[in-house]
């Protein structure tokens, strides 16, 4: 464990390296590339900015109003049951659906749970280990008009319940203790 | 979709603050929630610059061709039939070392690309062929190596060691890509391709 931890401290900084050394090596103007690609990182962001707005503001209220909280204990036995943290459940939920909304969700578990916590670490996992499945489903089929998608979703949705179960588990392997 | 779920989270809200008699607290949630939504672009967005710049050196040096390369031989196993050598494949390939590297700005277009190839490939008609949901289950995993927005929110959350979560997310994506593509292979054998 010690040494895949150290390995993942050294993980950045390695790879970094990595990839300005193969630039120089194949005569790429490194940082001509980093602009254009900070270029588009940006662009991209700006797209951004006016669902996280109106994702984080619905998060934030449904906190505030206690909704989540009754949604949480509400929830509980189901997580207790595949040993899940119950604060990761809205994330479950909203993961598979909208890419911002994982964002703002896990913003707000991490700002409540704290980012150290095994609620915290997992659902960070979890955000990192599945993608937004029905926009990916939507955005592909729909580009070539396919309407019967056949086993696509259950197939991917379980792979995101899997996500989901490992992610805990994974967790609890690599920071035993951590409550 | 989205408009009944975001629709949904507001009217919730809304009616759970006057049951509660919690209408201060949500009309704070209101404003501050929207501000710390800007704050959190900001992070978002020094993150986004940051690997986006990195990674587009990365794709320049090659290292998308080298990464599709080393997936070729997983073609076989995952896409049986499908000639290696083919647009359709090479799209693949592309499209998962893009998603490998997190260049989402690249994945999107190759992936749609070999969609497309594997519509000339499979009879007319509206209907999913096997590539087709073996390649879209493929493409709902994360394959991301570096969970580089995932730190940036806990970074800005104040974790001790942000990336420290990079060995279980590689492992619960692993899992999660296994049972996907075992699930969808089996069913796609199991049901008849009509």
């Amino acid at each position: 464990m010690i040494v895949i931890s150290a390995f993942a401290s050294y993980a950045v900084p390695l790879a970094v390296g990595l990839i300005i050394l193969c630039g120089l090596f194949r005569h790429v103007e490194v940082f001509g590339a980093f602009l254009d690609g900070a270029g588009d990182g940006m662009k991209a962001m700006f797209g951004l900015v006016p669902p996280l707005i109106g994702l984080i503001t619905a998060v934030e209220m449904l906190k505030a109003s206690g909704a989540l909280e009754t949604f949480t204990g509400f929830v509980t036995p189901a997580a207790n049951f595949l040993r899940i943290p119950s604060g990761t459940l809205p994330l479950v939920l909203i993961r598979p659906v909208s890419g911002g909304g994982a964002v703002a969700v896990l913003n707000k578990i991490l700002g409540d749970y704290g980012p150290d916590t095994l609620t915290g670490r997992a659902a960070a996992v979890m955000c990192g280990s599945s993608e937004t499945t029905f926009y990916t489903v939507t955005v592909y089929y729909g580009s070539i008009k396919i309407k019967r998608l056949r086993h696509t979703v259950p197939a991917a949705l379980a792979a995101d319940f899997t996500a989901m179960i490992l992610s805990s588990l994974t967790v609890r392997v690599f920071f035993p203790g951590a409550a | 979709m989205m408009n009944y779920i975001w629709a949904g989270m507001m009217l919730i809200s809304v009616i759970f603050a006057i049951v509660n008699g919690r209408g201060r607290e949500v009309t704070d949630a209101l404003f501050s929630g929207s501000q710390s939504a800007v704050s959190l672009c900001i992070t978002l967005l020094a993150s986004m610059c940051l690997w986006g710049g990195l990674m587009k050196i990365a794709d320049r040096a090659g290292l998308t061709r080298a990464l599709a390369k080393i997936f070729r031989p997983l073609l076989r196993l995952l896409f049986p039939g499908l000639n290696p050598d083919g647009p359709a494949a090479r799209a693949v390939c592309m499209n998962v070392a893009a998603n490998m590297l997190g260049l989402g700005n690249a994945a999107t277009p190759l992936g749609l690309e070999a969609m497309r190839e594997f519509k000339k490939l499979s009879p007319p008609g509206d209907t999913a062929a096997n590539h087709m949901i073996t390649f879209v289950v493929l493409n709902t995993a994360s394959l991301q190596i570096l969970p580089t927005t995932v730190a940036a929110l806990r970074q800005n959350a104040g974790s001790a060691n942000p990336m420290e979560i990079m060995p279980a997310v590689l492992l619960s994506s692993l899992g999660a890509l296994t049972v996907g593509m075992i699930l969808a292979r089996t069913l796609n054998k199991l049901t008849v391709n009509s």
